[in-house]
């Protein structure tokens, strides 16, 4: 029994415990609130902004900031929802890739493509870093085009090495390192984009455009 | 699992006081409050999984909120220290032994220059805190000090040998002991929660089911979370977009058995949330061991709800 939720017609501000509010946008946006969030004179009360899909998550520093909180991201929604502003003007990235992955040929069978095919509808499409999650620094990018949607591998890997560059229904990612993952790795690149030592410690953020630029095709 | 990520114990230099691991029992690791302000990169906060027990270990001692300690989860740990120092137990009460005997009041007592401490299981509770005054020196990794499970930041947890640089002595303020108590589970324990953010997605029933239930707490469960076996709930399978989750929130797969996230919890998550245990009821669920009963109690929103903003576009439900 799958349940199908009828998408949300009006923003909706959602208690998730006792610090925490989760917004809930009818139609996007959940980057530019949170980058909006950022630039409240009351930021410094805000503990985390978790943006997703189609919610941000906001969490008070203390319980006793939760009420204020609302009231605040009340404020904020309207005067974006009224006029949504430019927000954060998106960056793109670069990301110089090897496609070669050890699955690369598995899924040009499975899609009835080509290599060079499955290569070229990679690097030519438009990725966005759609929110990280799973694991630190394992950002969910979207964009990936309909011919490459595959289901995940049945049986996830137990553990894959930073760089390597996947694919899974419409999204990609680029693993942060010592993760499992169940995604078909086709690629591989030698940026890191996630290094906790580093201030900060992420290449991508949520918003960001992506482009996969091909360094070499087996 | 990140290896980049992990951080050594700091190495003891020669004339720093040192805690020499002689046996971690079945899981001990560092902990401190918490790393805060990078969920949004999938880091989770994690830090001590019982809050107040690990607070309270620290003042104990005299050191400064947040200082790095031991969580000794079932007990069985066994360290030596090479210095005098003040240290104090708290959270699930365990017998402690020095060089062999039994200490009369563990809360809080003097270890000298070489002596061992031995930790006993615990009867009552899971995780026991143990605070040495000038706390425990380690690197932190993005801001907190703690071992998290699921991710692999901070320290590994304890093995046999490891030794850890211990800071300097702290004068002891005068806590007395008989006032420092940890709240701890009992056989049902009542945790109390707030609905939401997606009760509205869950049926009378099934909201009905997630109060009236005894649920029992499941051998599978770890810093992530601590999952809950009982009469399941009925939605089953949802198709909810991931979204970010809270510390305390109560997850329903579509098994219908509700997961409570502690500390090291996924910061998103892509299956319903009915409500979130309330931060002082969540040190309780974290002390809560295998099998033992849990009741879920309601807060009143006490009429909380927020206005409606002009032009009604916008909605709230508290």
């Amino acid at each position: 029994m799958l349940q199908r939720i009828p998408a949300p017609t009006t923003a909706r501000l959602l208690r998730a415990g006792d610090r925490g509010w989760l917004v809930e946008l009818p139609s996007g946006g959940a980057t530019s609130i949170a980058a909006a969030v950022h630039d409240q004179p009351w930021a410094a009360q805000v503990a985390e902004v978790v943006p997703a899909a189609k919610t941000v998550l906001v969490t008070a520093i203390d319980c006793a900031w939760t009420d204020a909180l609302g009231s605040a991201l009340v404020s904020l929604l309207e005067e974006a929802l009224d006029r949504p502003g430019p927000g954060r003007r998106p960056r793109t990235i670069e990301i110089p890739v090897h496609y070669g992955g050890p699955d690369l040929t598995e899924v040009a069978d499975a899609l009835g493509l080509g290599v060079a095919d499955v290569t070229r509808e990679h690097a030519a499409a438009e990725h966005v870093v759609g929110f990280f999650g799973f694991a630190p620094g394992f950002a969910y990018i979207d964009g990936c085009p309909d011919v490459l949607a595959l289901p995940r591998r049945t049986s996830p890997r137990t553990r894959i090495e930073a760089g390597y560059v996947a694919i899974a229904g419409n999204q990609t990612v680029v693993y942060p390192g010592g993760t499992p993952g169940g995604w078909h790795l086709i690629g591989h690149t030698e940026q890191r984009l996630w290094n906790p030592d580093n201030n900060p410690p992420n290449r991508l953020e949520v918003g960001d455009r992506v482009a996969f630029r091909v360094v070499t095709t087996c | 699992m990140l290896t980049a990520a992990r951080s050594t114990p700091a190495p003891p230099k020669n004339g720093t006081a040192r805690l020499s691991v002689i046996s971690p029992g079945p899981l001990t690791t560092v902990q401190d409050q918490g790393r805060t302000g990078y969920a949004h990169l999938g880091v989770s906060p994690s830090g001590a999984a019982d809050r107040a027990s690990f607070a309270l270990a620290n003042r104990l001692v005299g050191n400064f909120p947040g200082t790095p300690a031991l969580e000794c989860t079932f007990g069985g740990l066994s360290i030596r220290l090479d210095a005098a120092r003040v240290v104090a137990l708290t959270g699930a009460p365990v017998p402690a032994l020095v060089n062999g005997r039994p200490v009369a009041d563990p809360t809080r007592f003097r270890l000298t220059a070489g002596d061992v401490l031995s930790l006993g299981r615990p009867n009552v509770g899971l995780r026991t805190y143990l605070a040495i005054s000038g706390g425990l020196l380690v690197e932190p990794v993005l801001g907190g000090a703690g071992h998290d499970v699921l991710a692999g930041h901070g320290p590994h947890p304890l093995r046999a040998g490891d030794e850890f640089a211990i800071g300097a002595a702290n004068p002891c303020p005068q806590v007395p002991v008989e006032l420092a108590i940890s709240r701890l589970p009992q056989a049902t324990t009542i945790v109390r929660f707030r609905w939401g953010p997606r009760h509205e997605l869950f049926d009378r029933s099934d909201r009905q089911r997630l109060t009236t239930t005894r649920w029992r707490v499941s051998a599978d469960s770890n810093r992530v979370g601590v999952r809950l076996q009982g009469d399941p709930l009925q939605i089953g399978k949802i198709h909810l977009a991931s979204e970010g989750m809270v510390r305390g929130a109560i997850q329903v797969p579509p098994s219908g058995e509700p997961i409570v996230f502690l500390a090291d919890h996924p910061v998103t998550g892509g299956y319903p949330v009915i409500g979130a245990v309330v931060e002082r009821d969540l040190d309780l669920v974290a002390q809560a061991p295998p099998g033992i009963g849990l009741r879920f109690q309601p807060i009143s929103s006490g009429g909380r709800t927020m206005k409606l903003a002009s032009r009604q576009r916008i909605t709230t439900k508290s």
